[in-house]
């Protein structure tokens, strides 16, 4: 059954949301969220890449052989992860310098291959487009939440334009855990479940 | 020769890629369900990795910095990756047919697997000499291959246990790699 293109971007939101529902491109996921504000800023790079990949490999779906496609999504993506490399350099540079490494990865984020080859090669521009920016949104709101939770019991705090604001009174041992290494994995894993009680009641 | 010790050992153990830098957790969660394929994609990444890291650091100081060309990094990394894994895969289909079948579908997904370009791109970006990117390189898939054995070899004992509902398949994996990752974290401020 078709689906109108509301359906198509609200998909994005809670059926298909990555990383929970499509366990795709964790790297990110788990790297960037020491605070609310990394999260937001990976969330909304994948967002441009995703829906500009989308939409160009919809739109020249029909000249794309289909053998060397994948090289050509590559090529597609690479194109877009530069731009969003140069832009950030330009207005956003302290949050370029935190990102680090990872902006240059969207490359080989799976989210991003994975919906050009499943949705954007086999459907109209309009409907890639929706689809984009559904997963993109979804993903964004994945990143800020889990950087929320990590932030807020790691340091206290939640970071908005760089600006911490004390939310735990400072009285309370922050429990820094969340915001190494290992807590991220607990962290996730947690949230994982927490969506799959909600889903099953 | 110590700084090269020290420097594998850094980069295997204490800042290692898939549970200290989280690059290539994907490959880490979709092939740890079973010993086999964990082991296959390990011997993949070992092969792939070495070669690229020396290709992209070779490209990155004779043609990128050589003409000014910085930007086009991203790309010209992902081509170079993309393209050596194809020509790994036809060279070792027409010679060595044994270590390609038992390689199978892993040497294609290695594309997409960012440990390889987190590593190259990490070689640069510590502004590695040649010898040290090798080095590099070489250790950081050894340790990619390490913590996924390690992690297939815990996996397969879940498999056994009575796990919560909600908690079954990928969300207790993650908090089981949570616990190897703390296991690692133990490694810190060893060099």
């Amino acid at each position: 059954m078709a689906k109108t293109l509301v359906q198509e971007f609200t998909k994005g939101l809670w059926e298909e949301i990555p990383p929970f529902r499509l366990v795709l491109g964790l790297c990110p996921v788990l790297a960037v969220t020491k605070t609310v504000e990394n999260g937001i800023g990976m969330g909304v790079a994948t967002t441009f890449v995703l829906v500009g990949s989308n939409f160009f490999v919809s739109l020249l779906r029909k000249f794309i052989p289909s053998k060397v496609r994948i090289a050509c999504f590559i090529i597609i993506i690479a194109t877009f992860v530069t731009l969003v490399e140069l832009l950030m350099q330009a207005f956003t540079y302290p949050l370029f310098l935190k990102l680090g490494i990872f902006i240059p990865l969207i490359v080989v984020n799976c989210i991003v291959l994975g919906r050009s080859e499943a949705f954007a090669f086999k459907n109209g521009i309009a409907r890639s487009l929706a689809d984009g920016l559904g997963i993109g949104i979804g993903f964004t709101l994945a990143l800020a939440a889990l950087g929320a939770v990590r932030e807020l019991l790691g340091a206290g705090t939640l970071t908005f334009w760089e600006t911490p604001i004390q939310i735990l009174s400072p009285t309370i041992q922050p429990f820094t855990f969340m915001i190494e290494a290992p807590g991220a994995f607990v962290c996730l894993g947690l949230m994982l479940c927490l969506m799959n009680l909600v889903e099953s009641k | 020769m110590g700084d090269y010790v020290i420097l594998a050992i850094s980069c295997i153990l204490i800042n290692n890629i898939l549970l200290a830098q989280f690059l290539g957790n994907c490959p880490f969660l979709g092939t740890s369900k079973k010993m086999e394929t964990a082991v296959g994609m390990s011997m993949a990444v070992v092969f792939v990795l070495v070669m690229a890291g020396v290709g992209t650091w070779l490209i990155n100081t004779y043609i990128l910095q050589k003409f000014g060309l910085e930007f086009l990094r991203t790309i010209a990394f992902i081509l170079v990756i993309a393209s050596l894994v194809q020509f790994v895969e036809m060279f070792l289909k027409k010679s060595i047919p044994a270590l390609y079948a038992g390689l199978g579908i892993f040497l294609p997904l290695i594309t997409t697997n960012c440990a390889v370009m987190g590593a190259c791109l990490i070689n640069i970006k510590e502004e590695y000499t040649f010898l040290q990117a090798l080095v590099a390189s070489f250790s950081y898939a050894i340790g990619f291959g390490l913590a996924l054995i390690l992690f297939a070899g815990v996996r397969e004992r879940i498999l056994l246990a009575r796990v919560p509902k909600p908690l079954q398949d990928t969300s207790i994996a993650l908090v089981t790699a949570g616990i190897l990752s703390l296991t690692f974290f133990a490694f810190k401020g060893m060099v």
